[in-house]
């Protein structure tokens, strides 16, 4: 079974690179972890002495904040690097900053990075371990590893669920990182987007495409509904806000005729009245805030077991 | 001085010869070609189990110079040439600034006069500072010996302008490679646009941005009667309307690089940089077809567009990389590898695609071995396995994705106007 499982893997760069296995793993570590968060005492030693630096390229509040207590629960100290991303690469190059870095004698990096493919190559350019926090349109594990832990938590199991994702897929690494994770782990996955948003090929990741949203809700187990940027610079190829809404948006009519227990998630932050409307946000389905909280234990167990893959390699 | 080259597998398309026989240089020519030729006067190289074949001529190459000489040189590039096997290189015009002008093909001729280690043909840009606006002086350039025209890295959007430019081309007997990218339709992509580039997250570029152009340019031609050549045939839709072109009598030749039929995208999956190169490398059904026309000769030329970066630049983010990659050192290591031992292309076939079609394309005197004929030669331990590493190679720069890779083929010997540059690799200190 999976909790006599050896971590081997220094760094978390993508669930496309990791077995079954290895997701289930870290699924089980983190329900452990999510018991030491309800506790009084929010903290254990276990990475007492260990130092993880949080290097941004891109602004983000929520996951470095996640991943900043994470380390803290876990009794890591931590060091927050916002990089003003055109400051950086005028100067030092990624590889550079990332070997300045760790010659400071840290153990992991945590990276967001805007394009695809950074944590790749900082990766196997340092010996410290790498935790993907999302770069490009890539890949973003610990969010789709939250999602999956907060899905099993609701539903038991994520073998044989119908779960559709719902949104800018082309743009998203929420979503793919979502696809291969859930797709490894034996759900039947949908992805629902305005056809210019659905990107050449996805299919061929295991899911089914759809552009009518009434078929992505139909015998969905859950969805999963992404955040719209209409600030990006590609979109004006979208349709707008309020066609969106109109087309695509989650509102209680629409949810009304899915499955009575159909569980909604969203990564956050919310466009209320875009992507979905504040009723279905606050409403019984939804389990947008309990992903919040259980990001902090995915996190601690994604930490814990890449400082202790790379003590194994010593 | 004169050199006998004896017992060789004189491979010679020009003349249809595949056979074993002698080769005699006197006088930097091609004195006699026949069995057991007798010469005391001069040095005899033993090439007995080589190929001997008229020295590769390489279509497509970036020397750098003038303006990026960190990434490349006359002399360092011209090295690398010989080290390959060729012995003409064909430079591309994107040096800084743009060989657009009489006086900077001046200055560039004085440095090749100088430094270079094999014969080195010019193309020139087809538009000023290959900006796209507005045209060269054709004849001016003409008379400065280019051999072509191309904005090579750049697609030329306005049709009308390349419609102009085809017209010049004709008029001055000037060969037009055409880069052929519509940069609307590429947008910011850095790989082939499909399911690799989708579950890696990064911008495609779709076989449209290339295949429409080649479809395009080629009506152009039609329309002004002018020979047109496309260059790097990445993708399956080109090779297709090169087919239909040729077959309906229209001018066009076409080139691919040992790239396009040696790798796919999924080679771009852990973001080496050293697989972003544009066109960019297709899928498995691409390199099939670029294959597929190389054997029926759709397409003529094998060149490599060798394109040196320094680590540098190279050693970072995908996105931020700079496109192509060194070619000069592999090309006929992987033609032999993936054409000739997958029975592809016989050697005769090859030696075409790599000597005597991109000599006739490009209208110099090479190309051949025929009698009084100048004497470029190459001479190639054919069976050689050898593991490709970044110690060997003598290019400024080291971009490629073949360090590490096993190949067959490489040449040992090389002449240039009958001067013996290479000799039993030797040369390596030249």
């Amino acid at each position: 079974m999976s909790q006599k499982m050896v971590w081997a893997k220094k760094d978390l760069l993508g669930l496309e690179y990791l077995s079954r296995e290895e997701i289930e793993f870290i699924l089980y570590t983190a329900s452990s972890f999510k018991e030491v968060t309800t506790r009084q005492i929010k903290k254990v030693p276990a990475l007492r002495g260990k130092t993880v630096v949080n290097l941004f390229y891109e602004p983000s509040t929520r996951t470095r904040m996640s991943f900043e207590l994470a380390a803290k629960r876990l009794s890591a100290d931590v060091i927050n690097m916002a990089v003003e991303a055109s400051s950086v690469r005028k100067g030092e190059t990624l590889i550079d900053t990332g070997r300045n870095i760790e010659a400071l004698k840290i153990d992991i990096i945590v990276m967001r990075h805007d394009h695809s493919g950074a944590p790749n190559i900082l990766a196997r350019n340092v010996r410290s371990s790498v935790v993907n926090a999302g770069d490009g349109w890539h890949e973003h594990p610990t969010q789709a590893l939250l999602d999956m832990f907060t899905l099993k938590e609701k539903l038991g199991t994520i073998e044989g669920l119908k779960v559709s994702i719902i949104g800018d897929i082309a743009h998203s690494r929420v979503a793919r990182s979502n696809i291969w994770g859930l797709t490894k782990l034996g759900a039947k996955v949908t992805v629902c987007a305005p056809p210019m948003l659905i990107p050449e090929g996805i299919e061929k990741m295991g899911v089914r495409t759809t552009s009518d949203i009434a078929e992505a809700l139909d015998g969905a187990d859950a969805i999963n509904v992404l955040r719209m940027q209409f600030e990006r610079d590609s979109a004006v190829a979208f349709p707008s806000r309020m066609e969106y809404f109109k087309q695509y948006g989650i509102t209680a009519e629409r949810l009304a005729k899915c499955k009575k227990d159909i569980v909604v998630m969203h990564p956050g932050p919310i466009n209320r009245g875009i992507e979905m409307s504040s009723e279905v946000a606050d409403g019984g389905n939804s389990v947008i805030l309990e992903q919040v909280t259980n990001g902090i234990a995915v996190r601690m167990a994604v930490l814990y077991l890449v400082a202790h893959a790379k003590e194994a390699a010593k | 001085m004169k050199h006998l080259i004896r017992n060789g597998r004189v491979v010679d398309p020009a003349n249809k010869i595949d056979e074993i026989s002698d080769i005699l240089i006197s006088g930097g020519r091609i004195e006699a070609v026949g069995k057991a030729l007798d010469e005391k006067a001069g040095k005899t190289i033993d090439a007995k189990g080589m190929i001997v074949a008229p020295g590769f001529v390489d279509m497509h190459v970036h020397l750098r110079e003038p303006g990026r000489e960190d990434k490349e040189t006359v002399r360092t590039g011209t090295r690398s040439a010989i080290r390959g096997g060729f012995t003409t290189v064909a430079c591309m015009p994107n040096t800084e600034p743009a060989l657009d002008n009489p006086d900077i093909i001046k200055a560039l001729k004085e440095i090749i006069k100088k430094d270079a280690l094999c014969k080195v043909a010019i193309v020139g840009a087809i538009t000023i500072g290959r900006d796209g606006k507005a045209l060269v002086d054709i004849e001016a350039l003409k008379r400065e010996g280019v051999v072509a025209l191309s904005d090579d890295g750049y697609g030329l959007q306005d049709g009308d302008l390349m419609l102009a430019a085809l017209k010049g081309c004709k008029k001055s007997l000037l060969l037009l490679m055409d880069h052929c990218e519509d940069k609307a339709l590429a947008g910011k992509g850095v790989m082939n646009k499909g399911f690799v580039s989708t579950k890696m997250g990064l911008r495609g570029i779709p076989r449209e941005a290339e295949f429409t152009f080649v479809e395009r340019d080629i009506e152009l031609a039609k329309k002004a009667q002018c020979p047109i050549h496309i260059a790097h045939v990445s993708c399956k839709e080109s090779v297709e309307i090169i087919r239909k072109a040729k077959k309906a009598g229209i001018p066009v030749t076409a080139e691919t690089a040992p790239h396009y039929f040696a790798l796919t995208d999924e080679c771009c999956a852990t973001y080496d940089t050293n697989t972003k190169m544009n066109p960019p490398l297709r899928t498995a059904a691409d390199v099939e077809a670029i294959k597929e026309g190389l054997a029926d000769g759709t397409i003529d030329a094998i060149a490599t567009d060798h394109a040196p970066h320094t680590d540098s630049e190279k050693d970072v983010e995908f996105d931020f990389a700079p496109f192509g990659i060194i070619g000069l050192e592999t090309a006929l290591g992987l033609s032999v590898t993936e054409l000739v031992d997958k029975k592809i292309l016989s050697w005769s076939a090859l030696i075409s695609k790599l000597s005597t079609n991109p000599a006739k394309i490009l209208g110099i005197e090479a190309g051949n071995l025929s009698k009084g004929s100048v004497a470029d030669i190459v001479i190639i331990e054919a069976d050689k396995k050898y593991t490709y590493t970044g110690d060997s190679i003598v290019s400024r720069s080291k971009n490629s994705p073949f360090i590490g890779w096993q190949l067959k083929g490489r040449a040992v010997s090389v002449f240039v106007e009958g001067r013996p540059v290479m000799l039993d690799e030797e040369y390596g200190r030249v």
